[in-house]
């Protein structure tokens, strides 16, 4: 068994990197007394609170935390007809919070997620080692046998091509959970009392032209380089689909970052995953995913975004148009999603206008 | 470290190229792990002692150079299986479904809790379960115990392919090349991953030929003594076959819909040869590795290549067209690795 570490006494981060160039995203529906926990490392950054679900319940954000909080209200407020882009009743309305955001890094964490000890007992710096992978180079071209070949006492290996060994500039940093596992429905049916208690030291890009199934739990990005990339897609309430937010968001950004030239990676940090949704519950919402993502793969596998697309939106708009044509005789709800992703992109372009010169 | 399930040692063979005569020391050091298993040394063709010194209580079969002569020729022998190469040999005669390799300069490695790492059973246990190269999984090897496939992973692949090989890691000298190892020259690695994953389709990685193992069934011929650098040497740092062989390999385990897997086990690598040294001699390989990913990232087999040997053999067509030109090595490598396929059909069909 594993357990989340005791920060009790922990002083907070005398020099948090980027404080000023990161906004922490937060979805909630419950309450955010896991903060508590995490003070040592999040307390000196920004917080922005989506809170799902009945607007009219307070949350409350622990003493000390410096925050801006949306609920539903707030979002049709700001957003018009626009916010029929952002889900209801699924996390999946955190994607809110990148497009509010003014800064340049996203660390986004669920509500149920603790602080992880590493195999010494030590607390772990989730944010910190998201900003060290962010911060740090991604070899997506050809892969390193001993996987991140920046960090302290690693290096490219025999073989590594010289010419790739810059690496490009990294997007996405995918971590990763002790404890409850990220599980589909089915496979938390079998396995109910699976704890993942291995601590895999390791930090790798995943290479390019590979999909991967991207979980918000525990993901930094830079907003800069992929934000409108990152739509978490129409889930929850009114849909026919739940717990697929992260996942469409993660092959999207994908093909982008590939297209683009940008790296993604995956491995630390870990957190600790404290709560296991309901299997039952979730095989509902999952079930349609299930099917679809068999047909989903491949025209993600076989996406191919033209030269022209230069930009992150330009890239996501032709991916919107492309799931229009190719998805829509999956099931209507494409055709939609394709709507929302155009949306989406118009009301990013509108809180983020470019800077005028 | 205990595994799901016994390995049946009949179906392994462990191959060792000897650089070195006296292999007392070595296999000393791995006995507990290569107790049962049949073994096969072959000796560098360009070893100047003349006997090998192996400790009893192995099952052993030894090749030296008079036996390669009776197979490919005298003028073939040090062209082909001189230096680190020689193992290659060792694979050609091997009736088994299984090899393990290990340099003979890497003992067993301890883990995080400080037990003796079996190497060998890893391997093994690697190769025999399937490899997931169309769909990358966070939580890496899915069939381990206490892992599994994570949410959002297709159904539709998670029975994975086979597995055709198995790439170990290094602990204290990992396998950096001479400018590295010589720019840090005391960094040893001391990190233990505790992981194994597959190498998804179509990425390219440095295969090193120190600690590897492979389905020889499946994949056998694949693994081709092909390219020799000018001033090879008998340190990995003055060689790249390993490297070239691996990206061959990579590329027809991705044409037939294999698997490659990388990671767990780890073997402690010992001191030996001064990277610095190495640095001395003008070195070839970079520009050739340099010349080579371009080729292997553009490469298509035809559809027609349905078989391992024919693979080998449009490669190596590929090889002599597209870089030919660029470098006699490269020349040298296809007629090389032609004649291997070759070789291996004659020596196995007769066998």
């Amino acid at each position: 068994m594993v357990d989340p570490a005791n920060t009790v006494g922990i002083p907070v981060n005398p020099t948090p990197l980027l404080k000023d160039e990161l906004d922490i995203v937060i979805p909630t529906i419950r309450n955010l007394d896991f903060l508590e926990m995490w003070r040592p490392f999040l307390q000196p950054y920004h917080l922005i609170i989506v809170q799902d679900g009945d607007p009219t319940k307070k949350i409350h954000v622990p003493e000390g935390y410096d925050y801006e909080l949306y609920n539903r209200n707030d979002i049709n407020r700001i957003l018009g007809p626009k916010a029929s882009c952002i889900s209801f009743k699924d996390s999946a309305c955190r994607c809110f919070g990148y497009m509010v955001s003014k800064k340049k890094y996203i660390f986004t964490i669920d509500d149920d997620c603790f602080v992880a000890k590493d195999p010494s007992g030590k607390a772990v710096n989730a944010l910190e080692q998201h900003i060290k992978n962010l911060l740090c180079p991604s070899t997506p071209l050809f892969f390193n046998t001993l996987y991140d070949p920046y960090r302290e006492g690693a290096d490219f290996v025999r073989g590594y091509p010289f010419s790739l060994r810059e690496g490009v500039t990294t997007a996405v940093s995918h971590g990763l959970w002790l404890n409850i596992p990220d599980y589909d429905a089915p496979t938390q049916l079998v396995k109910p009392k699976e704890r993942n208690t291995r601590y895999v030291d390791a930090v790798m890009t995943i290479p390019k032209g590979t999909l991967f199934p991207m979980c918000g739990m525990n993901l930094a990005f830079d907003r800069d380089l992929i934000g409108p990339a990152m739509y978490f897609g129409l889930m929850g309430d009114g849909q026919p689909i739940g717990r697929y937010d992260d996942m469409w968001a993660g092959w999207c950004i994908k093909v982008i970052c590939d297209h683009l030239g940008l790296g993604v990676k995956t491995g630390l940090p870990y957190i600790y995953h404290s709560k296991a949704s309901n299997p039952f519950v979730n095989l509902k919402k999952e079930y349609k995913g299930i099917f679809w993502q068999e047909d989903i793969i491949p025209f993600f596998q076989n996406v191919k975004l033209s030269k022209e697309a230069t930009t992150v939106q330009q890239c996501y708009i032709e991916l919107s148009k492309m799931v229009k044509e190719k998805l829509s005789s999956l099931d209507p709800y494409f055709d939609k999603l394709a709507d929302a992703m155009v949306t989406w992109i118009e009301a990013w372009d509108e809180l983020n206008p470019p800077a005028t010169a | 470290m205990s595994l799901d399930h016994e390995i049946n040692k009949n179906e392994v063979d462990i191959v060792i190229g000897a650089l070195n005569a006296d292999l007392t020391p070595f296999l000393d050091t791995w006995r507990p792990f290569f107790t049962g298993f049949h073994l096969i040394i072959v000796k560098d063709p360009e070893l100047k002692e003349e006997e090998l010194n192996i400790p009893q209580g192995f099952d052993v079969d030894v090749y030296s150079k008079t036996d390669m002569e009776k197979v490919v020729g005298s003028s073939d022998t040090t062209a082909m299986f001189s230096g680190y190469s020689c193992r290659y040999f060792g694979y050609l005669v091997s009736k088994k479904k299984y090899i393990v390799s290990i340099d003979d300069d890497c003992v067993p490695a301890k883990d995080p809790k400080g037990f003796l790492v079996d190497a060998v059973s890893q391997h093994v246990d690697n190769l025999e379960r399937p490899a997931t190269p169309l769909f990358f999984n966070t939580l890496y090897d899915p069939y381990r115990e206490g892992a599994d496939f994570v949410r959002g992973y297709p159904f539709s692949l998670r029975s994975g392919v086979p597995c055709a090989a198995s790439c170990g890691l290094w602990l204290n000298l990992a396998d950096l090349d001479a400018p590295t190892q010589a720019l840090k020259t005391e960094q040893r690695n001391t990190s233990y991953v505790d992981a194994v994953m597959t190498v998804p389709l179509k990425a390219m990685l440095p295969i090193s030929g120190i600690n590897i193992a492979f389905n020889r069934e499946l994949v056998g011929p694949a693994l081709v003594p092909a390219l020799r650098i000018a001033g090879e040497g008998r340190v990995r740092w003055e060689t790249l076959e390993d490297v070239w062989c691996g990206m061959c390999l990579k590329h027809i385990v991705d044409h037939l819909g294999y698997g490659v897997k990388t990671g767990l086990p780890y073997v402690w690598r010992n001191e030996r040869g001064d990277a610095v040294e190495s640095l001395k001699k003008k070195w070839e390989g970079m520009k050739l590795m340099e010349k080579s990913v371009p080729f292997f990232e553009s490469l298509k087999l035809p559809e027609s290549a349905v078989t391992v040997e024919d693979c080998v053999v449009e490669l190596a067509k590929a090889v002599r067209e597209q870089l030919g030109s660029d470098d006699h090595a490269f020349t040298q490598a296809a007629d090389a690795m032609v004649k291997w396929v070759q070789l291996w059909s004659s020596v196995n069909s007769s066998g």
